[in-house]
């Protein structure tokens, strides 16, 4: 029973996990960029929420599709402000540039809201689900079927809508969508915008969860090991390297000696490099000339 | 402007290329031979750790500058290299004895972790890094017996046969000794084959295979050295701090040494002095701006990291060459006078370096 605890708290983690990663994983697809600052868009997220249920006292159920949008024009401008002058520039030096970008926005939203943790109220909190002998807290759930329902949007919006043909196509060969007239510079704006609100959503699940603070954009580079994990470059990839993360990381940290449930992630993310490089669901194979 | 005259393909690779050269980089020897005499005591001892972040910053220079691999944990084989060495002193080894040995161990995981991460390229590397640098921070905290865990670990005073350096000036010409010979080497190492191997590496992977260049054993070689030089500057680092504790190795740590190599310029020895000058004196420039800017501002936590960051952004956006390159374009637009070019500094832009198969 306490397997299956452990599990299901497992499967919330990673699905917060992997909603990052998903947005780490879009961008790369897209742009070929690399944003180590996903974390902290995801707690400058959670932070908007904060400033409209909690300060401003906006109904949740309002809060939350301002808070993505909110976010997704934070995605926009910094695009367009900091990255669009990267583009065709060497990788590293882009990574570099959303590190900084993450220390930045760390600080700031120190100054902004405080360095103490706060909590995001929510109209679920505190309830549970009993499923025989296991609990699950409503907070819980909601991360796992928000997850659901967004990665369902995702493969709609990617598979049937003209925007997401077309983001894919500049994501396959940015030289070629352009000169077959697809936009590659709004679509990049797009894919910012888009990695932007997921990264939101995911700062407004995993809110009730964990406490809010400057520094929970850290958990930002156990995604990045689920991107790497699952394959970078593979959107199903992304969310299956998050959920095996958190499981992992809840098993650890009940059978092995302490300090082994933070180093889990990178310990697997390690052994997967040794032996399956390409990640689960691999995209990418080695230039051949 | 000076003109040399080439006659043999050896001039290529001299360390000194002109007369020129000698006097410069005398007169700067000069200036930091006598700088104890001059300097305040205070800044003797800030100048040996910019001495430090340089050693550290050449490592980092051959990795990230030279063979274009980038790593985001070489905070670790800073803790590697301070905490072997605490602990040798410790045992009653000799300052020399375990200070190489620091660096020998550093090179030897630096190595062993090369042999499976090497294999990927780009944003692989920098996370298999930083998930490294994570791994050794928390063995760090959890391994009590032999690194005293976050009750730290007491680093024994410097001293060899019997000659006490823990004085400030002592001290700065110990850093400065292994600096000036660790750059001798790198210099060395850069004009060999080797040192030619990297840059063709950097430049194009697919082409230096094809020249028969062998990847891996590069790769990995350099990792090994990069993490060699940043041991051996863990080594002195653990008698600057005097203290060690695993906070003072975290990512911050890695990013600060990344930020160097960049600001100074990446691909050029200069750029590490210059980036190690940056960062060693950026907190200093720091607490000056925190005195004179009003208290709302001042005390923004996180302050410094906030202005590390920031630093990277612009340097990456407006100055990609750093200070080096911002140098070399001033140089030329006084030797080139009237006729300087701003396009000549222009880089190609390459759109989709993509390693995708579709």
């Amino acid at each position: 029973m306490e397997v299956l605890q452990l599990f299901i708290s497992g499967i919330s983690q990673g699905c917060v996990y992997g909603l990052i990663a998903l947005g780490f994983v879009l961008i790369y697809k897209a742009t070929e960029m690399v944003n180590f600052a996903q974390g902290d868009i995801m707690m400058l997220g959670a932070y908007v929420a904060i400033t409209f249920i909690n300060i401003w006292d906006w109904p949740f159920y309002w809060a939350f599709p301002a808070t993505v949008l909110v976010m997704a024009a934070v995605g926009v401008v910094l695009e367009r402000v900091l990255l669009r002058p990267m583009i065709g520039e060497p990788h590293f030096a882009v990574l570099m540039l959303t590190i900084g970008l993450g220390f930045v926005l760390r600080a700031a939203a120190g100054a902004i809201w405080g360095n103490e943790p706060r909590a995001l109220q929510t109209p679920y909190v505190g309830e549970v689900l009993r499923l025989g002998e296991a609990v699950i807290g409503y907070e819980n759930l909601a991360i796992i079927i928000g997850t659901t329902v967004l990665c369902f949007l995702m493969w709609v919006f990617f598979r049937f809508t003209r925007v997401g043909i077309a983001m894919q196509a500049a994501s396959q060969n940015q030289l070629a969508a352009f000169y077959v007239g697809i936009p590659v510079k709004r679509m990049y704006s797009l894919v910012w915008a888009l990695s932007a609100a997921i990264a939101a959503v995911a700062g407004i699940l995993t809110a009730p969860v964990s406490l809010v603070d400057p520094l929970i954009g850290f958990v930002g580079i156990k995604a990045f090991a689920a991107a790497i994990v699952g394959g970078f470059g593979s959107m199903p990839g992304a969310i299956i390297g998050g959920l095996l993360i958190g499981v992992v990381e809840q098993f650890a940290g009940l059978y092995l000696p302490p300090g082994f449930a933070d180093m889990s992630a990178y310990v697997l993310l390690l052994v997967m490099l040794v032996i399956r490089p390409q990640g689960l669901f691999a995209t990418m194979q080695k230039k051949k000339v | 402007m000076r003109y040399i005259r080439k006659t043999s393909y050896l001039q290529d690779i001299r360390l000194v290329q002109h007369r020129g050269h000698l006097l410069w980089y005398g007169l700067a020897l000069l200036v930091v031979f006598t700088g104890p005499l001059w300097l305040d005591r205070y800044l003797v001892g800030e100048f040996a750790l910019v001495f430090i972040y340089a050693i550290a910053g050449l490592g980092l220079m051959l990795l990230v500058g030279y063979t274009g691999l980038v790593s985001l944990g070489h905070a670790a084989f800073l803790a590697i290299g301070a905490y072997t060495h605490a602990y040798l002193l410790n045992l009653g080894v000799p300052l020399p004895v375990a200070m190489f040995a620091a660096s020998l161990f550093s090179a030897l995981v630096g190595g062993l972790v090369g042999i499976p991460t090497l294999r990927m390229t780009g944003i692989y590397l920098a996370v298999a890094t930083l998930a490294f640098a994570v791994i050794v921070e928390q063995v760090l905290v959890h391994w009590e017996s032999v690194t005293g865990g976050f009750r730290g670990m007491a680093v024994p005073k410097p001293e060899f046969l019997g000659l006490d350096i823990s004085s400030p000036a002592a001290f700065y010409f110990l850093c400065l000794a292994i600096l000036l010979g660790s750059m001798v080497l790198v210099m060395n190492l850069l004009r060999s084959p080797t040192g030619r191997a990297m840059t063709a590496v950097r430049d194009s992977e697919t082409s230096a295979e094809s020249m028969g260049v062998n990847l891996a054993r590069t790769k990995v070689l350099v990792f090994a050295l990069s993490a060699a030089f940043t041991g051996l500057a863990g080594a002195l680092f653990a008698h600057r701090l005097s203290y060690l504790a695993p906070d003072a190795f975290t990512l911050i740590t890695s990013i600060q040494l990344l930020l160097m190599v960049v600001v100074g310029g990446l691909g050029s020895l200069h750029g590490v002095i210059f980036g190690a000058i940056f960062i060693g004196l950026l907190p200093q420039g720091i607490a000056i701006f925190r005195d004179a800017a009003p208290t709302a501002v001042a005390q923004i936590p996180g302050l410094e990291p906030a202005i590390f960051g920031a630093m990277l952004i612009l340097v990456l956006i407006y100055e990609p060459l750093g200070i080096y390159g911002r140098w070399c374009k001033i140089r030329l637009f006084f030797e080139e006078f009237p006729l300087y070019r701003k396009s000549t500094y222009k880089r190609q832009k390459s759109f989709l370096r993509t390693e995708r198969l579709h």
